[in-house]
């Protein structure tokens, strides 16, 4: 029995220190990115072609996701509120759904599931062919030259997605307020848009600057940290999707209750 | 003054001490050879030179300079000196063979576009390619890429080349062509070399010494006739490739001595 809680204590032990050591690697990295933002050369070249990859090219992807969640969260919501013949308050419930909670959290996975998996299977292979080495011996810094334009590409690209989401997702609920519940257009306008307040589009896209810093961080840790080939890249790659998982939705439940009891 | 030098170099990796107080030192304008089996430490040597690895002991200096004390600046200005030729390469693949080759100036030297295109169509033709700029490295063959990869090292003109495995991985008249080459570099841009091999043909033909690195230590060092007729019996066992000896056998008594 007492080996037993032994063999517990430690392999828990193991645990809560690989779990400090991996947020201890996140955050020096996310610190020596910082620094390193103004150093030259810029890099604007590299800065535009990530902006590229994770903000336009994850664009259909969100449209398509957001339209369908825009369209579930109003059927979702006239099944409770047609009970109650409170029709007229599915406009207001999606917009401020979508716009505080839906579009940042759902837009971050979309683009950590897409983005950053492709950012740590490339760093990771990178790595294992020893490009990385390679950027060091011909005088470059690898966070200057890889994690720079990645970390501000996402932490500018993600908050614009989520715009585009969040309208995207409040069109889709439009389409069945107005064209399935018969719901007014202007009436269904005038509840969107009369209900959104400042505050929610700004609790919104605070979080999505988080969660965009989080994905670069997370995808770019692991994919520099990658050892032992392509099997190596194949864990990196999920372990980076896993982590980014958990650690935004943790981030979500912070600053949610970060706003909810300090922000009136 | 030397231009390189180990002194005393330790270094452990993972458990394993791959480098025991390990000496090395190569004069100007020398190519010394490293040999020795797979998994010795040849390649963390060179990346100790570049400060790729720190030591855990010892010191590494370039032209007397001490490479764990220059930071900055002063690193980058080592890396510029230095020609380091991975064993696989390491071209970036989203980059095209100009585009790496040129790498170098183009992000860290105030060179215009046409001076950098000049500058990369010379090295191509140092190692004996010509327009393939804008090929990307996917496109190209193992002894393509060794070539491209040397054509990136030398780019800036630096005073030491190191090569990790140079003839590793491609047929034998490739291998031939890459030995060739390292001599016609030797010669033409007078530099100082290192190649890590276990390919003996390859350590003949290109070394003015060879050294044989065992448990972390140079165990033998002598012109390539003395390595030839070393009677070390570590060194005997591994240029005649024989599959029983001392190294094998796991016997620990090392000459020294090239003898």
């Amino acid at each position: 029995m007492f080996l037993l809680r032994k063999t517990f204590y430690m392999a828990l032990g193991a645990k809560v220190l690989s779990l400090v050591h991996f947020i201890g690697g996140i955050v020096s990295l996310g610190l020596q990115a910082v620094v390193l933002i103004p150093a030259r050369p810029l890099g604007g070249g590299r800065i535009f072609e990530q902006a590229k990859k994770v903000g336009v090219d994850s664009l259909p992807i969100v449209a398509l996701v957001s339209f369908f969640i825009g369209v579930i969260l109003a059927l979702q919501t006239a099944y409770i509120m047609q009970k109650m013949s409170s029709e007229i308050y599915i406009a207001s419930i999606v917009a401020v759904s979508l716009t505080r909670e839906l579009g940042p959290v759902i837009t971050a996975l979309i683009v950590a599931g897409r983005s950053g998996a492709g950012i740590t299977a490339e760093l990771g292979t990178m790595a294992v062919t020893e490009q990385v080495d390679a950027l060091v011996t011909l005088g470059s810094n690898p966070i200057k030259y890889l994690v720079v334009p990645r970390f501000l590409s996402m932490t500018f690209m993600l908050p614009i997605l989520t715009l585009f989401a969040n309208a995207i997702g409040i069109f889709g609920g439009y389409l069945i307020g107005v064209y399935h519940l018969s719901i007014r257009s202007s009436l269904y306008m005038n509840m969107t848009f009369g209900t959104l307040v400042y505050k929610d589009l700004f609790t919104g896209l605070v979080k999505t600057i988080v969660f965009g810093m989080i994905i670069a961080l997370v995808a770019c840790y692991e994919g520099l940290n990658v050892r032992g080939g392509a099997e190596g890249v194949g864990k990196a790659t999920t372990m980076s999707v896993v982590n980014t998982f958990i650690m935004i939705i943790a981030a979500d439940c912070f600053f949610t209750a970060l706003f909810y009891f300090f922000v009136k | 003054m030397a231009m390189i030098e180990l002194i005393n170099v330790s270094k452990n990796l993972g458990g394993k001490q791959v480098l025991d107080h390990m000496g090395l030192t190569v004069e100007e304008g020398e190519t010394k050879v490293i040999i020795g089996r797979s998994g010795v430490g040849k390649s963390v040597t060179l990346k100790h030179i570049v400060r790729l690895l720190e030591p855990d002991e010892g010191n590494v200096r370039v032209e007397g300079r001490d490479v764990l004390a220059l930071h900055g600046r002063e690193l980058n200005e080592l890396h510029m000196e230095i020609g380091l030729v991975f064993q696989g390469g390491a071209l970036f693949d989203s980059l095209t063979v100009g585009e790496n080759v040129g790498f170098i100036l183009r992000e860290h030297m105030n060179m215009a576009q046409s001076e950098i295109d000049k500058r990369v169509k010379e090295s191509l033709a140092l190692v004996g390619l010509y327009d393939v700029e804008l090929y990307m490295p996917a496109d190209l063959s193992g002894g393509m890429k060794k070539r491209v990869a040397l054509a990136r090292a030398i780019c800036t003109r630096p005073k030491i080349i190191l090569y990790d495995e140079p003839t590793t991985g491609v047929d034998p008249i490739t291998a031939d062509a890459i030995n060739q080459l390292i001599d016609e570099l030797h010669d033409k841009l007078k530099v100082t070399s290192i190649v890590v091999t276990h390919d003996m043909r390859s350590a003949y033909k290109v070394a003015d010494r060879i050294a044989m690195l065992y448990e972390g230590k140079i165990i033998a060092e002598g012109t390539p006739d003395e390595i030839r007729y070393s009677h070390n019996p570590y060194v005997h066992q591994f240029i005649t490739g024989a599959a029983h000896g001392p190294i094998t056998d796991g016997q620990n008594s090392v000459s020294t001595n090239a003898g």
